[in-house]
């Protein structure tokens, strides 16, 4: 079943791309100036909609065509970075890191001394592009990340054809590829997933053998949420029916990474809709939490760039109506100052995995 | 001490005895010994800064007599490693008794006491021209001059006393000559001949370039004639005489002025003498040394001198009249510039007259970039003018040069390593003017590095740096467009062969098709490489 849907990708896939080629030559073979036309990536074309509550693209378009002094080197990109996709990866059944596409397309234009690609910034934001172009996901393109997160529980998946119990992976767990698209549940026995932002707390639970005593899942990643992990929650989401709640530092960084999770983010709004989980919720550290135990005499005074961010987080539109949200930005910024979650090791090593979270679970003490 | 056994016992000498050698060394003796601080170090530049001295004699002399110059530079192979210099001018001439001692008496001049600008300041320059002539080939130097029509023309041939410091007349007799007036001056000197950045030449090339009122004809040693045209027919505006600031005063200058003055007091002393003393700046002087103001400057001794020099320095003095300067001005200097050099771009500034210790001066810039006579790899060339004369040699020791050094010219659109002169098809000219420019020495090849001449200079590279930026702004605009469509015609193999990948539709067609279309939309491309026409939905 798995391998006949993974094939079927390919070749959809595939063939979006060449869709894109049969429309420029179209153009050529018409006498007409080729162009390329998509969804605007930039800031000004991002969008809050607030009927799904996710970033989305607005309706600007912007084009691309070739006779251009300003578009060529770019439709020459955008061309050749599709024909690379196609012929080197879909083609041929293989996945390749963004830093391997990269290479791919670096190579100097015969007579000149310009070359395809000179930055991987360059070909990670065609890739980005072709993501509109197509509707297409990276993942689906076979274009991976580096992979930088965890997974450990009572989770049974099969990846690539290998069965995965990550009950049984030790204390670094199970690590998460970065395209998660085509991995297959399994067996799953919990009832809630616990996302942390911090490689150091899943390590910490984990040793406590947290997630077996409150049969849960425990998920972490090295601060901001790759692509792999968000789609491997959302699926987790939608197909288990599993609650996600998040774990982060008190402070605006740590906000922003539950909002990313379940608003989307401004990189990746094209992609909003494999993304984001509308029903995750923020379990701490809240300010209350800082009250409540007493760790006001653990806070780190705040610095301007903590500053700026408040300012910019308070505004966003999904936190600006939020009463609660706006409540814990002020106390914040009455405090003036932030915490990390370790600072609840000051009440004792396991007082986390053994106090603090199974009485927030209990309590159902959330954000949203 | 303890060695003292073995050492030889020498004999005491008294102080009588070394009085026998003490004597007065004549100034002409003294060059003899030091020809290098007067520029004849080697034979390549002793054969220059003769040409250079007769040539700024000539120049001076015909701006005297507010005649324009018609200059005529003959160099002459005598014998190997000997050349005949004549140099002659439609100057005033001089009157017989003079030329002897103007041209056979080192130090002995009309400029070193006035304070004004002129090319010549010391007197020096063609008697050390002479005398050189003198010690390499033993041949005196052939005077011809006329002051007017209605006298007749004095034909001198001269050497030098080099004991005594004064003329030796070899022949004295009256000519005809079918000049008006003017003079003729003819040197046999040892001397190297030789092309390129340090030769009489460049000199004569960079003379015309600053006086673009001078005509000049020059017949090399091959006896081929150049001739150096006149560009204007406006003569640079006389230079105003001005007394000395007391600002710029050295205390031996000063003890000579007081020896020399007619004043009959201290206080009548130095507002006569010096600008910008006025009766209460000469009172306050005076009250701050303790002297009496009705001391007769005669008597006033060494001490007292010395007194009044320091006092001097802590009396708030308004500082000179600037109005004594005689620029090339901005559009003079650009004709000479354009008229000697082939570029694509130039550019002129000329300063406000500033003040370095009491002393006038006025900086000028120019700037010629672009075109065949640049190679574009290079340090810049650079041009140095002193009161409009070429300075050629010890360029890394001048003010000018460590100008430009200091001088950011990434910013304007040159290269630059650290510490080193631009890169870039271009040459800078600056000419400082000022009653006295400060040399580091006699043989006035660099400019000493007075702050606030190093600061002027900047401030003029600077303001003509900012034009040249603008203009190599614009041309690089016009390159880049030129190269952007040219990759046009390579990008077309790589778009077909990428749409052949992905379409499985031939290469070749789809080039074809696009070098078609590139063809037909050539002008519009070209019109928006420029910047010109940009309706196109630009995305990025």
């Amino acid at each position: 079943m798995v391998k006949i849907k993974m094939v079927k990708q390919k070749n959809k896939s595939a063939e979006k791309l060449k869709d894109l080629g049969n429309k420029v030559v179209d153009d050529i073979d018409k006498g007409k100036n080729p162009i390329i036309t998509f969804s605007l990536r930039n800031l000004s074309n991002i969008v809050f909609d607030s009927k799904t509550r996710t970033l989305k693209l607005g309706d600007k378009i912007g084009s691309r065509s070739f006779f251009n002094v300003a578009h060529s080197k770019k439709f020459l990109q955008t061309i050749e970075i599709a024909s690379i996709l196609k012929k080197e990866l879909l083609e041929s059944g293989k996945h390749e890191h963004l830093r391997g596409v990269f290479y791919m397309a670096k190579r100097t234009i015969p007579g000149t001394n310009v070359n395809i690609v000179d930055e991987q910034s360059e070909s990670d934001d065609i890739i980005e592009d072709l993501e509109v172009i197509t509707g297409l996901s990276r993942e689906q393109l076979h274009v991976s990340a580096n992979k930088m997160g965890s997974m450990v529980g009572n989770v049974v998946l099969e990846d690539s054809g290998d069965t995965i119990d990550c009950s049984k992976l030790g204390r670094g767990g199970y690590s998460i590829p970065s395209i998660t698209d085509e991995l297959e549940f399994k067996k799953i026995n919990a009832k809630y997933i616990l996302y942390m932002e911090k490689a150091a707390i899943f390590e910490r639970l984990n040793e406590d053998k947290f997630w077996q005593k409150n049969n849960s899942i425990l998920v972490t990643s090295q601060g901001q949420t790759t692509r792999g992990i968000r789609r491997l929650l959302q699926r987790l989401s939608e197909e288990k029916d599993l609650p996600i709640y998040v774990l982060t530092d008190f402070d605006c960084w740590g906000f922003y990474i539950y909002s990313v999770i379940k608003y989307g983010s401004i990189a990746l709004a094209h992609a909003s809709e494999k993304l984001t989980i509308p029903g995750v919720k923020f379990l701490g550290i809240t300010a209350d939490d800082i009250i409540k135990y007493d760790l006001k005499k653990h806070l780190i005074k705040l610095n301007d760039q903590d500053l700026k961010r408040m300012k910019q987080v308070s505004e966003y539109e999904w936190f600006k109506d939020n009463k609660d949200w706006q409540r814990q930005l002020k106390m914040m910024k009455d405090f003036g100052a932030k915490a990390e979650i370790q600072s609840l090791s000051a009440k004792g090593i396991s007082f986390i995995s053994e106090t603090y979270l199974p009485n927030k679970i209990k309590t159902k003490d959330f954000l949203e | 001490m303890a060695k003292s056994k073995n050492q030889p016992k020498l004999e005491l000498i008294k102080a009588e005895e070394l009085a026998q050698q003490q004597r007065e060394i004549s100034v002409a003796a003294f060059f003899e010994k030091n020809r290098h601080l007067l520029g004849f170090d080697s034979p390549v530049k002793a054969l220059a800064t003769a040409v250079k001295e007769m040539v700024d004699n000539s120049l001076d002399a015909c701006e005297e007599m507010h005649v324009l110059p018609n200059i005529i530079v003959i160099i002459k192979e005598s014998g190997e490693n000997r050349y005949i210099v004549s140099v002659e001018d439609n100057g005033p001439g001089i009157v017989k008794e003079q030329i002897p001692r103007v041209f056979a008496k080192l130090l002995y001049g009309s400029k070193f006491y006035r304070f004004f600008q002129s090319r010549g300041q010391q007197g020096l320059g063609v008697s050390a021209s002479i005398l050189y002539g003198q010690l390499t080939t033993g041949k005196p130097a052939k005077i011809t001059s006329r002051i007017s029509p209605k006298k007749p023309t004095h034909y001198y041939e001269l050497h030098i006393d080099i004991a005594k410091n004064e003329p030796e007349i070899v022949v004295d007799k009256e000519i005809e000559w079918i000049k008006d007036h003017g003079t003729k001056v003819e040197i046999e000197l040892e001397g190297k001949y030789q092309k390129g950045r340090l030769s009489v030449d460049e000199y004569l090339k960079q003379a015309a370039i600053a006086n673009p009122h001078l005509n000049l004809v020059y017949i090399d040693p091959l006896k081929e004639k150049v001739e150096f045209k006149r560009v204007t027919n406006e003569l640079p505006e006389e230079p105003k005489e001005i007394k000395p600031h007391p600002y710029g005063i050295e205390l031996g200058v000063l003890i000579r002025m007081l020896r020399n003055t007619e004043s009959r007091n201290l206080r009548s002393f130095l507002t006569n003498e010096f600008s910008r003393v006025s009766n209460a700046v000469a009172d306050e002087i005076i009250n701050k040394t303790g002297l009496k103001p009705d001391l007769k400057p005669k008597e006033i001794s060494t001490q007292d001198a010395d007194k009044i020099f320091r006092v001097i320095q802590q009396v708030k003095i308004m500082l000179p009249p600037t109005d004594c300067l005689s620029p090339i001005g901005e559009d003079l200097l650009l004709k000479g510039l354009k008229k000697e050099i082939n570029a694509e771009f130039y550019a002129a500034i000329s300063r406000s007259p500033a003040v370095y210790r009491g002393i006038p001066f006025e900086i000028e810039v120019a700037i010629a970039y672009g075109g065949s006579s640049f190679q574009q790899d290079e340090l810049v060339r650079v041009i140095r003018f002193a009161n409009r004369v070429p300075l050629i040699y010890q360029q890394s020791a001048c003010a000018i040069t460590r100008s430009i050094l200091n001088t950011d010219w990434k910013n304007y659109g040159l290269q630059q390593s650290k510490g080193a002169l631009p890169i870039g098809p271009a040459l800078i000219t600056v000419h400082i003017a000022s009653v006295w420019v400060p040399f580091t020495s006699e043989s006035k090849e660099a400019i000493a590095h007075y702050d606030e001449i190093i600061k002027e200079i900047k401030l003029a590279l600077q303001e003509c740096g900012r034009k040249l930026q603008t203009y190599i702004r614009k041309t690089v605009r016009v390159k880049e467009a030129k190269e952007r469509i040219s990759l046009f015609e390579k990008y077309i193999p790589e778009v077909a062969n990428s749409l052949s990948i992905l379409t499985g539709k031939k290469k070749e067609l789809i080039v074809i098709s696009l070098n078609k279309m590139l063809k037909k939309g050539l002008p519009e491309l070209i019109a928006q490489a420029n910047g010109e026409n940009q309706n196109g939905k630009a995305k990025e």
